[in-house]
């Protein structure tokens, strides 16, 4: 249950964050893009351990995660706190595409547990 | 490495998510709780800064308030969040080194870089499972002879000691059970250069699964086991092991032969003892009634050889059960008085047979003050007992553990030697005194190297070439090949030709494509031997004494010149 449950977590706060215009700041929000972070390597510390092949594709999909969102939030850093001219909408779509590409990622990870949950049931 | 990071991996599932949870909550705090900047206007603190905040708080390192001083009910927060957090790394970190501590870790690392020590092995080694007495022994000999060595051993504290040994290659160990197949694979069972397996615990049946295995898995290759009774013993024949050594009976055969004919039991010690080590005085010893200490596994043996001998011998033995039933005498062979009544006046000799050194010492202590001049014979049980032995000057000193590795010795090193020794066995005592007395000559009391050679391209080119063409006499390989007229220190033992051993082949034997040759000599003398084996022109000139230009240039050179052609 804990486990579905942050995987799941983790797949709804990063579509929530990436819907939206790509470049328009407004449509992003720091929060959501900060709960996605935290709950996504929780998932990933709760995948740690198991052996088996699902297991080691499980592990894969949320460290592809953890680096997109970790970059995302690096950038938007800089972007907000270091560079002169602050954040653009340049800036504003990388940050969303990386997190798009995170998503991706929650998905499959996703996808994988309902495989793996019908497999039991059966 | 995976096993070893999985299984840390998931004990640090709970450290880890603590340290995630506090730094989430906390960092979540600082952001919700207003501000104000220097100004006094209403401030936010960014995630950016937050974490920045956090990571210098919870790791104890507090660089202060920034960027801008806090609200006290900022200061509120962080108060409860430095308990938190730095709770939350204490925790997480105990736990790590935990782990890093922990026994079952500590194994799987253990295990771990055993395998990958294995796995780079680029020479070719055997498996020793077993480092008891002679097990290092053996593991002593090999590396001497350097050849490269594993081992496995169920006790770590004895698996321990390989890296205390003075051994001059690394030899990787493994504390684990031999009976279970995969640590055997681990060893390198199935590596492409695994020469051989040699199966040495006290346990018959852990020794039986090793043949088991080891034949199982990897056919080709050698397999030596130790075993104690014959039914095992014929269990482990039946696997195919290439040879069963049962230590007592060997044991008692060499005792006896030790006794009966001492010049085999020195030609056995020289040829199998390691390289380098000082050669033993040949020692006669008298024919007629003999004191044989201790009659357990060893004793009967050790009769049973010394009266097929044409001896008598009289059993001492502490257990009267035992001691009635031999027709002996009951007691403790350290007494005199029990001594006496075995007759030890009478007798030529004394046999000190038991299971402990100093009780062996002792006996032979009494036995020469009751009767000077008597031929001694002791068991050693312990290797670190040399120097009390040598400070006894006991006769003849037989080791139980020396005797198995001179037994693996000669199987694994030269297969040859194993079936010359078999055969000289059979031959008199006077033949192998005159041997030992040749070996002597050459070698000048070191012990000499033993070292086998088939007459093919591969060992010999120069010889497969040259046979091609002409005869060459076995002599041709023990001349010196810097002085043709003078010997190389080496003596050819034995020649094995389809299948028919014959026994030091004499110099003008000719040799054959597919001969193994078995040689005997000192370290000297087998390198300037492989110049002629391999080079045609060194052979050449040591079969007609013609030094032969060697490269093409000079060949066409000399060929255009009359006088060298004459």
């Amino acid at each position: 249950m804990v486990f579905g449950f942050f995987i799941i977590l983790a797949m709804t706060l990063n579509f929530g964050f990436f819907i939206g215009d790509l470049a328009d700041p407004v449509h992003h929000n720091v929060y959501e893009m900060y709960a996605a972070i935290a709950v996504n390597l929780v998932a990933t510390v709760l995948k740690f351990g198991d052996r088996t092949q699902v297991g080691a594709l499980h592990l894969a999909t949320s460290l592809v995660a953890d680096l997109q969102l970790i970059a995302a939030a690096v950038i938007w850093a800089y972007a907000a706190h270091a560079l002169q001219g602050g954040m653009t909408p340049h800036i504003m779509a990388s940050i969303v595409s990386l997190s798009g590409g995170a998503f991706v990622a929650n998905v499959v990870s996703a996808v994988l547990l309902i495989i793996e949950t019908a497999q039991l049931r059966r | 490495m995976n096993s070893a990071l999985f299984l840390a991996l998931r004990r640090m599932r709970a450290p880890l998510l603590t340290l995630i949870g506090s730094y989430a909550v906390s960092i979540l705090g600082m952001v919700l709780i207003p501000g104000v900047d220097g100004e006094g206007m209403p401030w936010r603190v960014s995630f950016f800064h937050a974490f920045y905040f956090i990571s210098y708080t919870a790791t104890t390192i507090g660089f202060g308030e920034l960027p801008n001083a806090f609200t006290d009910a900022q200061r509120l927060w962080i108060t409860f969040t430095i308990y938190l957090t730095v709770v939350a790394w204490f925790y997480a970190i105990g736990k790590i080194l935990q782990i890093t501590q922990d026994a079952s870790f500590q194994q799987v690392l253990a295990a771990e870089r055993f395998r990958r020590a294995v796995d780079r092995m680029r020479e070719p080694f055997y498996v020793i499972c077993g480092y008891g007495e002679t097990g290092s022994a053996l593991v002593d000999a090999l590396d001497q002879r350097g050849v490269r060595s594993v081992v496995i051993d169920i006790n770590p504290a004895r698996a321990g000691e390989v890296e205390l040994a003075a051994l001059q290659f690394d030899v990787p160990v493994l504390a684990g059970d031999v009976r279970q197949p995969d640590n055997l694979s681990l060893a390198g069972l199935r590596h492409p250069i695994c020469r051989g397996v040699v199966a040495l615990t006290n346990d018959d049946h852990a020794n039986l699964s090793v043949a088991a295995s080891a034949k199982l898995l990897n056919p080709a290759l050698t397999v030596i086991c130790r075993c104690e009774s014959d039914a095992v013993a014929a269990s482990m024949a039946a696997f195919g092991a290439d040879d069963v050594i049962d230590p007592f009976s060997l044991f008692g055969e060499h005792l006896a032969t030790a006794v009966r004919t001492p010049g085999h039991y020195l030609l056995r010690e020289w040829l199998t003892a390691a390289p380098d080590e000082t050669l033993r005085e040949p020692l006669f010893a008298p024919v007629g009634r003999w004191v044989l200490c201790g009659f357990g596994r060893f004793g009967v043996r050790t009769a049973r050889g010394l009266e097929a001998g044409g001896n008598a011998v009289t059993i001492i033995d502490a257990d009267a059960a035992v001691a009635e039933h031999a027709g002996g005498v009951c007691g403790s062979a350290t007494d005199a008085r029990v001594l006496e009544q075995a007759g030890i006046r009478e007798a030529v000799g004394v046999i000190a047979g038991t299971g402990d050194d100093v009780t062996n010492l002792s006996i032979t202590q009494m036995a020469r003050r009751l009767a000077p001049g008597l031929f001694t014979v002791v068991r050693r049980n312990q290797r670190g007992s040399t120097s009390l032995f040598e400070a006894a000057a006991v006769s003849v000193v037989v080791q139980p553990a020396a005797v198995v590795v001179h037994a693996c010795l000669a199987t694994l090193m030269a297969p040859l030697l194993a079936r010359f020794l078999r055969a000289a066995a059979s031959e008199s005592n006077a033949w192998a005194n005159e041997l030992l007395a040749r070996i002597a000559g050459i070698t000048e009391e070191r012990v000499p190297e033993i070292w086998s050679l088939r007459v093919d391209h591969a060992h010999m080119p120069a010889v497969a070439d040259s046979l091609e063409r002409r005869p060459v006499p076995l002599g041709g390989l023990l001349a010196d090949p810097q002085s043709r007229l003078e010997d190389l220190p080496v003596i050819a033992l034995a020649l094995e030709r389809e299948g028919a051993l014959q026994m030091l082949p004499a110099a003008d034997t000719a040799l054959e494509p597919g001969d193994r040759l078995l040689f005997c000599g000192r370290g000297r003398g087998r390198r300037r031997q492989v110049l002629t084996t391999r080079n045609g022109n060194v052979l050449r000139y040591v079969l007609t004494g013609v030094d032969l230009p060697g490269g093409w240039m000079w060949r066409r050179l000399s060929r255009s010149d009359p006088t060298h052609q004459a």
